[in-house]
Order: structure tokens, then C-alpha cells, then sequence
């Protein structure tokens, strides 16, 4: 059966990007930090030694919309073009050509409707940053193929916090029942506090840093329990209007299990929003 | 009150560049075309077979006219959207980095939560 050799949760900030290429009087002067603490977050993934990538993010009204509007949804195609006009002219991303994997994607789906998850599919899917900024900071050749799955944290009603972690462990499941020799990592991405298009936003740091601290505890030691316990629906609006993509974080706790500790623990805090990014090694760290 | 449809207005203009200026240049005639034209268009669905029922309330057309933020946001506007096609057409007059977008936020300090519902 294949193996899960990492689980691996992060923000998505789409000025990582930028930040980290400008030089001179361009250079933002957290850069370097920043960048030093990508580096060794990726190192993790590479010292796992990945074969394919299952990749979790959320679609921000890209190729998703109100009129047809999936809360879970799984990729399925050999190819996946990846960012977006409006990404490029804000935040200056390029454009990514990824190759998928639609054995493991047929293998999620079909046992993901079996589990109870009434899974949506895509056969043509452009994804964005969600996805491309982990393939920025984690796997800049871009050169793994990947299965994307997308959660909807964005349009509500949205589905509940509990169901999030039961995807995740039914992820984790699944790719651990997939008849193959692959090396899989599972990487999931959100929020921490955030707030976009209101009064909080842009501050000096994330707009709640006490949820923020709390937040990565719960993460660092797999405490799902006391997630569950503080978190609903109605609890993320008071974070920040945007805080709802710590959902999957939710889900990337669920993949790597109740109680588990994660390998590998960082964050910056920046303005507007703290960065996190966790790793954790299911079959022991890699040598 | 329609904010489905103020959404799929913030939506469709943000990801064309060419609508995106048009809607900068002259707030209440762009909303008064697309109005008339696009609203009931369901995307990826050919002409004939448009909707029929799709339209602004008057202070829904007057907040995207005025390309007012804060009235969008009032009026549960889905506030992604809104501040993305926002930066696209404004943040060009303000040159220091960030200053369009704490502006924008200052501009919305007088609301507090719980915020206006965005759900659709």
C-alpha cells in the first residue's frame, strides 16, 4: 500500500512570493526571515522524499462560483494550469503547469463516496493560490504530480468544522489504502486569524493574535479535541472576517491524527496575518 | 436585496482587465450596461437561454456606481471580492505600499461585529 511520509500544514500567503524575489530598496525587511524559515520547512518535504503530492486548499472564487457551488471537491485530470489573471496582477505570481495524478485522484473519489463523503469532481481545473503558494514555498521545481482537493471556507453556508477533520481522516485513510508503492505527502493549507475587505485588515500583525497563539498549539500538539471543543461556525467570525480557512487546518489535523505532535513547528508574525507551518512524519522522521 | 447578484457584478468584472478599467473610469455607466446586459447571463450558458429575473435594488446600483466599499460591505457584499477588484482599480493612486489597503480599512472602522451576513 502506498505510504503517507508527510503531512504537511501551512498559511498560503501570496506575497511570499514577491517578498522573497524583490531585491534592493524593493526588498521588504522581514525577507530574509522569511525566507530562511521557508527554506527549512521545505527541507522537510524534501528529506521525505515525495513521490506525488495530495494537495488541500480552497478555490477564491476563481474557477468555483455561486451559481454551482461544491463544498468538497477532488480534481481528476492529467494536468492542471494553475494561477490567475487578477493573482498576477496583485501579488505578481507566475503561472504554473502541474501534472495530476488520476489513478490516486479515481482511487480518493471513489472511496471518498463510499466513506460517506459525497465527494465533487472536477475534469478541467485551474487552481490557484491555495495550491501553488505551498508549490512556491515547498516545491519550487513543481515537478511532483498532484491530486488537488478543494474545500469551500469561502462562500457560505460552509460546511461544519467536524466535517473538515473527518475529511482528513478519510484522506489519510484512503491514500493509505491505495495499492501502490508511492510515497504520498498530504499538504493542506489556510488561516490563521484574517480578515480581508474589513476593518481589521492590514494591521500590524494578525487581527487576533490570541487566537493566533492558541491556534498553533492546538496544532503543534494534534489537539483536536480542544479545536473542536472552542471552534464553530459562529466562534471563526470573531478572529477575522476571513478566519474560516483555519478549517483546513482542521483537516490537516485530522490527516495527521488526534493527539499526534507535529515534527516541525514555526512561525513570523507579519502584519496582517501570522504565518504557520507545521510538518509531521507519520512513520518517523526521515533520516 | 440581491447580493448574489452584487457578488457575480464584483466577480465577473474582477477577472477581466478590460472591464475592470471600464468600471474605473465611469462607475454609473458601467453598472447601468451591465446591468442591462450581463446580469441575468449565467456563466457558461449561451445567450438565449439567459435569466430572467436578475436586478439591482436602488441602493445595491447607487453603492456600485459610487464604487462605494463601505456601502458595499453594509450591504453583505462578499468582502473578498469587493477589496480584490477594489485594489485593482485604486491602489494605483496611493504609491506607498499598503496605503490603499489600510485606507480602505480605516474607511470601515466605524463597523463592528457582528458584521452584515454574506450569505448567499
Amino acid at each position: 500500500m502506498a505510504k503517507v511520509v508527510a503531512v504537511i500544514a501551512s498559511t498560503h500567503h501570496p506575497f511570499y512570493y514577491r517578498a522573497s524575489t524583490a531585491v534592493g530598496e524593493d526588498r521588504p525587511p522581514f525577507a530574509d526571515e522569511w525566507v530562511a524559515k521557508i527554506e527549512r520547512f521545505r527541507e522537510t518535504l524534501t528529506k521525505a522524499r515525495p513521490d506525488v503530492l495530495v494537495m488541500v486548499g480552497s478555490d477564491h472564487f476563481h474557477q468555483l462560483w455561486l451559481d454551482n457551488m461544491p463544498q468538497f471537491l477532488v480534481g481528476k485530470a492529467p494536468v492542471y494550469d494553475a494561477n490567475w489573471y487578477n493573482e498576477e496582477r496583485e501579488f505578481g505570481l507566475p503561472r504554473f503547469r502541474l501534472e495530476g495524478h488520476e489513478e490516486l485522484s479515481s482511487h480518493i473519489l471513489r472511496g471518498g463516496l463510499d466513506s460517506g463523503f459525497d465527494l465533487a469532481f472536477s475534469n478541467e481545473l485551474r487552481i490557484d493560490h491555495s495550491i501553488t503558494c505551498p508549490i512556491i514555498t515547498l516545491r519550487p521545481e513543481a515537478d511532483l504530480p498532484i491530486v488537488p482537493i478543494y474545500t469551500n471556507i469561502f462562500a457560505p453556508p460552509l460546511p461544519q468544522p467536524k466535517r473538515f477533520v473527518e475529511l482528513g481522516r478519510t484522506i489519510r485513510e484512503l491514500v493509505e489504502s491505495w495499492p501502490s508503492d508511492q510515497r504520498v505527502a498530504v499538504i493542506g493549507t489556510g488561516h490563521l486569524s484574517l480578515e480581508l475587505g474589513g476593518p481589521r485588515q492590514f494591521g500590524p500583525h494578525g487581527p487576533d493574535p490570541d487566537f493566533d497563539r492558541k491556534a498553533v498549539e492546538w496544532i503543534a500538539n494534534g489537539d483536536l479535541e480542544g479545536c473542536l471543543g472552542e471552534v464553530t461556525l459562529d466562534s471563526l467570525h470573531l478572529p477575522g472576517n476571513a478566519t474560516h480557512g483555519f478549517m483546513d487546518f482542521m483537516l490537516m489535523m485530522g490527516v495527521a491524527g488526534q493527539g499526534v505532535r507535529a515534527d516541525h513547528v514555526d512561525s513570523l508574525d507579519l502584519f496582517h496575518t501570522m504565518e504557520a507551518y507545521f510538518t509531521w512524519y507519520p512513520d518517523g522522521a526521515p533520516t | 436585496m440581491s447580493k448574489y447578484l452584487l457578488n457575480k457584478f464584483l466577480y465577473t468584472v474582477d477577472r477581466d482587465p478590460e472591464l475592470v478599467e471600464r468600471y474605473r473610469e465611469d462607475g454609473e455607466a458601467f453598472v447601468a450596461w451591465w446591468e442591462e446586459t450581463q446580469a441575468n447571463r449565467i456563466l457558461n450558458v449561451i445567450d438565449g437561454e439567459a435569466s430572467t429575473w436578475l436586478a439591482f435594488t436602488g441602493p445595491e446600483r447607487a453603492a456600485l456606481a459610487a464604487h462605494d466599499h463601505v456601502a458595499l460591505f453594509q450591504l453583505g457584499a462578499h468582502p473578498f471580492l469587493t477589496l480584490t477588484l477594489f485594489i485593482a482599480m485604486f491602489e494605483r493612486d496611493h504609491p506607498e505600499p499598503l496605503s490603499y489597503q489600510k485606507g480602505y480599512g480605516e474607511a470601515l472602522a466605524h463597523l463592528s461585529l457582528p458584521y452584515p451576513d454574506i450569505a448567499t
